[in-house]
């Protein structure tokens, strides 16, 4: 076995005597165009829509959920896709949610989601993930579109101006700090801030009275 | 055939007759006769109003109207998006009214922590308003205008 791989080495590591320098230099380089152009076309058709909701964990939840959102049916007749959303458009980072998502084939293979009931069970750890994603680079997937520097706050609601005005043009806040859920329903809340601070919910009353009768 | 053809040319009124029956007008008028075997293509959506003012109440126990858009709002056990504005800890902060402290309380009228969840859920009582002409004549008269009347006579 080593011998086999040695000779091959040896044939591999010795200058072509047989084939011309110009066959080798265009041959190297078309096959670069072919693999390269290849592995491009390959990614964008895992960034479309049709291939997320190919799997049914994506086309019977996430999918099912975005459709009637603003980001999905609007009257201006744009839309904003999984990917548009989910994956960076700069090649480095797509590259390495590309990677990241090779867990996703693992969790479709084993079926982590493929229920009602899993996916209600996990959709709190889903979210915070993507929460923390986006914490992280500054909300860079909604800023792809959603310029700050374009905005004008004259025509926002005094509500959202007063809002973006500080927070957001301080840098102390970032979009996903206040617009979490606006694509997808939202986990159970609780213990989770909602711009500046955590939302009641019905829960709470339920935790505090475990509390106290515990003490 | 003959004797098939006189039954049947005499039936013809009475089913007519059945079909005025069985297909009359709604009695609020809201739906003319003849026309529950018809399909008819369905009104337009109407469209929810954007940048309206709040309304006032016609009268004191009416839960307010919502002077704003609330399409996609979550509200279920999960999250209630409208508390993240109106809720006791965020409203002035954010300028928006805090939900009344009837909402807050039990049952027993024991005031809790958070928002009862008998009063969770808050498009029971409060709705959103429509770019809409009203299906029916409504004669309402708010209280003023009773109380105006009744000063009147």
């Amino acid at each position: 076995m080593l011998k086999f791989l040695k000779t091959y080495w040896q044939v591999f590591n010795r200058p072509a005597s047989y084939i011309s320098m110009g066959v080798l230099s265009m041959g190297g380089f078309i096959m670069g165009i072919m693999f390269w152009g290849g592995f491009n076309t390959a990614l964008e058709v895992t960034n479309t829509q049709e291939f997320c909701i190919s799997c049914h964990e994506m086309q019977s939840k996430p999918y099912q959920e975005l459709i009637s959102t603003i980001h999905y049916t609007n009257r201006s007749g744009v839309r904003a896709e999984c990917a548009d959303c989910h994956v960076p458009h700069d090649w480095t980072f797509k590259i390495a949610r590309k990677m990241e998502a090779s867990k996703e084939v693992w969790g479709w293979i084993f079926g982590t989601i493929n229920t009602h009931e899993k996916y209600e069970a996990k959709r709190r750890e889903l979210a915070e993930r993507e929460w923390r994603r986006l914490k992280a680079n500054d909300s860079l997937e909604c800023r792809n579109c959603h310029e700050f520097e374009s905005m004008d706050f004259t025509l926002q609601a005094p509500r959202a101006r007063a809002m973006h005005s500080t927070y957001l043009a301080s840098g102390e806040k970032t979009c996903i700090d206040c617009h979490k859920g606006i694509a997808h329903h939202l986990p159970d809340m609780s213990g989770v801030p909602m711009g500046l601070h955590e939302v009641d919910t019905p829960h709470l009353d339920r935790y505090m009275q475990q509390r106290f009768a515990t003490e | 055939m003959k004797k098939l053809l006189i039954p049947l040319l005499l039936a013809l009124p009475a089913a007519l007759v059945a079909n005025e029956l069985v297909d009359p007008p709604a009695p609020d008028g809201l739906r003319r006769g003849g026309t529950i075997l018809q399909d008819n293509p369905a009104p337009p959506l109407a469209g929810e109003r954007a940048g309206i003012h709040r309304a006032t109440r016609n009268y004191p126990e009416q839960p307010p109207m919502i002077p704003h858009p609330i399409r996609e709002y979550q509200v279920d056990k999960n999250f209630n998006q409208c508390l993240v504005c109106h809720s006791r800890s965020q409203s002035v902060q954010t300028g928006a009214p805090m939900v009344s402290i009837t909402h807050y309380w039990n049952r027993e009228g024991q005031a809790l922590g958070a928002v009862s969840p008998r009063r969770y859920f808050c498009t029971q009582c409060h709705v959103p308003q429509h770019d809409t002409r009203a299906a029916s004549d409504n004669r309402f008269k708010g209280i003023d205008a009773v109380f105006r009347e009744s000063q009147d006579n």
